[in-house]
């Protein structure tokens, strides 16, 4: 079946809103691991640029019809960042922000991993880390067999990059010629035991990628707005044929000082006088 | 910004909420903790984590065995910190393999270290070691009847708001269906030291289910802990509850509220599940025509399955009363939350066994 072409226009957004919501993501991280008692901070971070691009300026969805089949597709290998995407999704309609008031409370559709089944705008359930590549790889056959204009994007994590299902993916992504995949890998240098490639390393990735068959960029930072919308632009709107990785380097923690690079704030808590302080940098920051 | 300010404020304390105690901070090594500095006793990062899990007593009673003469090595899936087997790891770097994130290339590599002589130790949470490894655990480790230990922690719903791929309510009934599997469930961290010291000359795989660290600790001492054995922790005239895990206090906590109501409740750690102590079975069934079985697991295929087949393949006439997780998935919230919705708390289980009894299911209240 012949590859449908799946560029899709950009949303005109200024680099300034991304800003602001990426903004909004750090915010309501530190606010809903403040309900919950605890949160991966480092991971929301470290993604909110990148999130913020795709959901802003690439992405077509429907809030009103989250389920309409052409809408481009969003998955997380790294699901624990959830906190970071629940903010996006309810400020773009898909869900009141009631729900982000009452995140991981008793009955609460909004848990530290997506869930599918409880959370509107969330297109596959996430948590065991390593799964959601081969998710990505059927709904990218399945919206190309539908002739759909769809792109399915996944986000995984640097830590998941050692598991072998991301590499059994890799290899059918590549076989089937999916240029309406896109992997998008977040090098935050932090997992559970520290940083990733001192636990096992699995650098050179580029190298990697380009082997198992997948046109791959190198996003040298991952929260400069303007190169993330290159990087974007290219992987998403200018398909040759090839699945396409974006190997994005970013800082764990981004946007709090004393909790940027490192692995020790993957996850955590802030008491009342840290929090109040961290509030304060990511509303007078100019991270993006 | 555009929204109200006022949201990015610190708020009062949630209900439910585990915060980190001084107590246990001052026990930990904080070296590599990036706290230090900052304003607030409750903050606590990743360095600092270990302490809310204080059950977790793997590395240690390893590192003691490995003084003993005991050729352990250990394995795990970037999970040596919240399993707290780090400690180990900084001791015997040597004996310490943290695979990264690549549960079933550490599954296979266990069995291959076993071949060479070792007591291979797996740490990892139970639903990415049994659910997610379960064709490897059968195929590499149990069919070759290797020596591996396999401790699967934060079972059960223990996780809560992580949400259902961090829920565990599948592993006995995954596992016990392996043959030549040994199954048990020590409830609590000195449980758990047991659990390894005692079973440390057994030659084939074990399997240890333990819940997240944060358990109430039912022994103040390392307990009786076989093979195909059980604790009796109290006795009662009127019902048994056979219980394991953290249904284990649960179940000792629900016999003290009983008693003040003048029902006499006894209280069984069932901690070996396959095999499983039939005697202890029997008894139950024999003196009061009625058993209960407790569990933070699927009823269906699990613990209180296992002592239904007994039931039935012994003749006993007696009810089966299984208190655990329904044949559904968890709610999302936290645990202590969790935990009272689906009656696997104290008051929960009281409130199963006095429903059974005043219904006059078995001998009753008689």
């Amino acid at each position: 079946m012949q590859t449908k072409k799946t560029s899709r226009p950009q949303h005109a957004v200024s680099r300034e809103l991304l800003r602001e919501k990426a903004r909004l993501i750090r915010l309501e991280t530190l606010r809903m691991t403040d309900i919950c008692g605890s949160g991966h901070y480092g991971s929301s971070f470290s993604m909110a640029e990148i999130v913020a691009a795709l959901y802003y300026r690439f992405m077509h969805v429907r809030a009103g019809e989250p389920q309409w089949p052409d809408r481009d597709r969003f998955t997380m290998g790294k699901g624990h960042a959830a906190i970071g995407l629940f903010p996006v999704l309810s400020d773009l309609g898909f869900f009141p922000q009631t729900w982000l008031d009452n995140y991981t409370r008793f009955k609460s559709p909004l848990g530290d991993h997506p869930d599918m089944k409880k959370v509107p705008g969330v297109d596959f359930s996430s948590g065991s880390i390593g799964h959601n590549l081969s998710v990505s790889v059927g709904m990218a056959l399945g919206t190309r067999r539908r002739g759909s204009p769809a792109r399915t994007v996944c986000l995984m994590g640097d830590g998941e990059q050692t598991e072998g299902q991301v590499w059994e993916a890799a290899i059918s992504g590549a076989h089937w010629g999916l240029d309406n995949l896109v992997g998008i890998v977040d090098i935050n240098a932090a997992g559970s035991d520290g940083d990733p490639q001192e636990t096992m390393k699995t650098e050179p990735l580029r190298a990697k990628w380009e082997a198992f068959g997948w046109r791959t960029f190198v996003l040298a930072d991952g929260h400069d707005l303007d190169a993330v919308s290159a990087t974007l632009q290219a992987a998403l709107n200018e398909p040759d044929g090839r699945p396409t990785c974006v190997l994005a380097y970013t800082v764990s923690g981004k946007g709090v000082s004393f909790m940027e690079h490192g692995w020790q704030w993957h996850l955590g808590f802030l008491g009342p006088k840290d929090l109040q302080q961290a509030y304060k940098e990511v509303l007078e920051g100019s991270v993006g | 910004m555009t929204a109200d300010l006022s949201r990015w404020t610190p708020q009062p304390r949630a209900a439910g909420v585990t915060y980190i105690s001084a107590e246990a901070k001052a026990t930990l090594d904080l070296s590599e903790s990036r706290v230090q500095g900052l304003a607030d006793e409750a903050t606590w990062d990743m360095a600092t984590s270990l302490g809310l899990s204080p059950q977790l007593t793997t590395g240690a009673v390893l590192g003691d065995l490995v003084e003993q003469g005991h050729d352990i090595v250990v394995c795990t899936a970037d999970l040596g910190r919240p399993t707290q087997v780090i400690g180990f790891g900084r001791k015997y770097p040597d004996r310490y393999f943290n695979f990264g994130i690549a549960e079933r290339n550490m599954i296979g590599a266990a069995a291959g270290l076993a071949t060479t002589g070792h007591i291979a130790v797996i740490s990892n949470y139970s639903f990415f070691l049994a659910l997610m490894g379960v064709e490897n655990i059968r195929n590499d480790i149990c069919y070759p009847g290797l020596n591996v230990r396999m401790i699967g922690t934060h079972s059960g719903i223990a996780m809560g708001f992580y949400g259902t791929s961090h829920h565990c309510n599948e592993d006995i009934g995954a596992l016990r269906a392996i043959a030549g599997l040994t199954v048990m469930a020590p409830c609590d961290g000195m449980a758990i030291r047991a659990a390894f010291t005692n079973t440390i000359a057994h030659h084939g795989p074990v399997y240890l289910r333990a819940g997240r660290g944060r358990e109430k600790p039912v022994y103040s001492a390392p307990p009786n802990f076989r093979i195909g054995g059980s604790n009796t922790l109290r006795e009662g005239k009127h019902a048994t509850v056979l219980a394991i895990g953290n249904l284990v206090s649960a179940s000792l906590d629900a016999a003290e509220i009983l008693a003040a109501e003048g029902i006499e409740l006894g209280v069984v750690d069932m901690y070996s599940i396959a095999p499983i102590d039939k005697e202890a079975i029997h008894r139950a069934a024999v003196a009061h025509g009625v058993v209960i079985t407790a569990e933070e697991h699927n009823v269906s295929a699990g613990f209180g399955s296992a002592v239904a087949e007994v039931m039935a393949e012994e003749g006993l006439a007696a009810t089966l009363v299984r208190i655990g997780m329904p044949d559904q998935y968890s709610l999302l919230g936290p645990p202590t939350h969790l935990y009272c919705h689906y009656g696997l708390d104290a008051e929960g289980v009281a409130a199963s066994v006095r429903k059974v009894l005043r219904k006059g299911v078995g001998k009753g209240l008689a």
